[in-house]
């Protein structure tokens, strides 16, 4: 039970076409991550799932059936939103009752999911308590709360920690990945945070203007990008991309990722200047105005001090360096 | 406010500018109340002093109550009243919601036609309204008054609570739905407790008109059965002689319920003005 596969989906407001056709397989108790760029059609994914918005054609199928015609609530779904959209005139108890009541589930039962829920995201203390009486963080956990007391095939998360300041989020994000472990259901979730991307999911589906870019692990987008918008869109700081033509390839473009550049005092591949430099800490990051490459990102793990101004050599590593055709497509 | 942002002169001149307002907003009704108490002469002598042991006299009233059917006449306005902005509210809001909510092939349109009834007078269709209301034999019943007023309240009514339906988080709807509410329970129990406050202000602004209102009494149910209070002061404007006391007690008796009204949907509409600027 859990399983979702989606087939062909297209979705247009009116003459804007957001979905073009999406294909995607979800297993059972596999956790999903929807990334992409600010309107690329995530949130309308989510919710055509949901139920929330049809499609325009194709399929979506819960564990093998059919749930075009089937409206949200029994769809065996449950959602949890960036706004949290509690029930501003109930109590976090009544809360997550609500959606059980309307399913007519015995009382007993109610209480006793409620009691489970409350146990597993420590919401205890204000179980009485109105969402206005509660901080951000908690409110998030209430609605994760009510999603989980519906015991759903499918859990879908809406950005669900963008709201909440960045300790918070860790925090979050851990109840998060620990909840997926405990109920071994299956979870999407979408966000446009890579890191929440990279540590939560199983599998990542990089979206990118209503089509899907690729489909795999965290890992594989890491080490295999299909193309240059994957490249770009994986990896902080982003990969640095370099014109083919300036050094002197047959690819359209050359990519590599910040961490496999080496630089050197002496000597090196392209030469360039300090423009900036950040002190992270744990690495530096080093924005190096090359003569032959541009303008490329390098990071160092650890302390590394440059002056603005110095005069840097930069070498890519030549095995993890990406080489990309005309239509950004990698080449082999 | 905390003391820290609180000045002196600034909050003198503050009050200063809005006791003179308020000064210059209550004249003509404090004059109204204050000569309702007074006799004749009082009332020619010298308008605009309080009543004295001398000119306090209570004949205004005695005369009004005296009348009898003025008890009658407030039951009708009040009935009339509370009954339009009832529907006024009830279907303004719904026809906001589906507005503001679905999308449906016509919809701006509809929104427009709506709206329409805001730019023209709901008295250009005075004889058309009145030939309905004889073939429907409505005249004289306060039913064709109630009709009339909701229609001229709706459009105003759509029009600004379909702004504040747009306001309400889309999430907590689909919260709702995914929750297995029906989109009724969606409206009556999560949006319109969101939007009350813009509810008060609707209910303030379509209110008064309608109280106030001469016109439609007087053509579609003069009849003794059914006048409004606005009409029955009427009685006591001769065409030669005018009961002044009569009138003036009549008109300050006519503001006590609107007050009444006011009061219980002021608290709504402060919240009201101030939501969004204090989250
Ligand atoms: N109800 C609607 N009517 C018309 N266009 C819409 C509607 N909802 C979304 N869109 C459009 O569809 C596109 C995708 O929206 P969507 O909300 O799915 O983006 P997203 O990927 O979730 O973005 P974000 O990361 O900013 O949340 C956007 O260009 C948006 O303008
Ligand atoms: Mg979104």
């Amino acid at each position: 039970m859990g399983s979702l596969k989606i087939e062909n989906v297209k979705k247009a407001f009116g003459p804007v076409e957001v979905l073009k056709g999406i294909d995607l397989e979800v297993t059972d108790g596999e956790f999903v991550v929807f990334v992409g760029p600010s309107g690329c059609g995530k949130s309308t994914l989510l919710r055509v799932i949901a139920g929330l918005e049809d499609s325009t054609s194709g399929r979506v199928l819960i564990d093998g059936t059919d749930v075009s015609v089937t409206p949200p609530a029994k769809r065996g779904i449950a959602m949890v939103f960036q706004t949290y959209a509690l029930y501003p005139h109930l109590t976090v108890k009544n809360n997550m009752a609500l959606g059980l009541k309307q399913a007519g589930t015995p009382a007993a039962e109610i209480e006793r999911r409620i009691k489970i829920a409350s146990a597993m995201l420590s919401l205890e203390p204000y179980i009485e308590r109105r969402p206005a009486e509660l901080s951000g963080g908690q409110r998030q956990r209430v609605a994760i709360g009510r999603a989980v007391v519906r015991e759903p095939k499918l859990f879908l998360f809406d950005e669900p920690l963008s709201n909440l300041d960045a300790a918070l989020r860790v925090n979050t994000r851990l109840e998060i990945a620990q909840l997926h472990r405990r109920l071994k259901a299956t979870m999407i979730y979408v966000t446009h945070d890579q890191v929440e991307a990279m540590t939560l999911a199983d599998k990542i589906v990089v979206l990118n203007a209503g089509r899907i870019e690729q489909i795999g692990s965290p890992m594989e987008l890491y080490n295999s990008p299909a193309n240059e918008f994957v490249a770009g869109f994986i990896g902080s700081p982003k990969m640095n991309f370099v014109d083919g033509a300036r050094l002197g390839e047959t690819a359209k473009t050359i990519g590599v990722r910040p961490e496999h550049v080496t630089v050197d005092a002496n000597s090196g591949a392209w030469k360039g200047t300090v423009v900036h430099a950040e002190h992270l800490g744990a690495d530096t990051n080093l924005y190096l105005d090359c003569e032959k490459a541009g303008l490329i990102t390098v990071r160092i793990f650890g302390v590394y001090n440059a002056e603005t101004g110095a005069t840097l050599y930069a070498t890519p590593d030549a095995a993890k360096t990406y080489r990309f055709g005309p239509d950004g497509k990698v080449l082999k | 406010m905390s003391t820290a942002t609180r000045s002196l002169p600034r909050a003198i001149g503050a009050h200063a500018i809005l006791l003179t307002y308020t000064a210059i907003a209550l004249f003509p009704v404090i004059l109204v109340v204050m000569n309702s108490f007074k006799s004749r002469v009082g009332i020619f002598g010298a308008p605009l002093t309080p009543p004295t042991p001398k000119t306090f006299d209570l004949i205004g009233y005695t005369t009004v109550i005296g009348q009898g059917d003025f008890i009658h006449y407030f039951q009708n306005s009040l009935v009339v009243t509370v009954a339009s902005l009832f529907f006024v509210l009830l279907f303004g809001a719904m026809a906001a919601f589906a507005l503001s909510e679905y999308r449906f092939r016509g919809n701006t349109m509809m929104g427009l036609y709506l709206a329409l009834g805001i730019m023209i007078p709901i008295r250009l269709g005075t004889v058309a309204i009145l030939q309905l209301m004889v073939a429907t034999g409505l005249v004289n019943t306060l039913t064709a008054l109630i009709l009339v007023y909701t229609a001229q309240g709706l459009p105003l009514a759509i029009f600004i609570l379909s702004e504040f339906m747009k306001q309400v988080s889309s999430d907590l709807k689909n919260a709702g739905r995914i929750d297995g509410l029906s989109e009724y329970t969606i409206f009556f129990r999560l949006v319109l407790p969101l939007v009350r406050p813009s509810m008060a202000t609707v209910a303030v602004f379509t209110m008064i008109p309608i109280w106030n209102d001469l016109w439609f009494p007087l053509i579609l149910a003069p009849s003794e059965e059914t006048k409004t209070v606005t009409l029955g002061a009427q009685l006591f404007l001769g065409q030669f002689v005018t009961n002044w006391n009569a009138i003036l007690a009549a008109l300050s008796l006519a503001i006590l319920p609107v007050l009444i009204l006011y009061v219980i949907f002021s608290r709504q509409l402060i919240r009201g003005i101030t939501s969004g600027a204090v989250k």
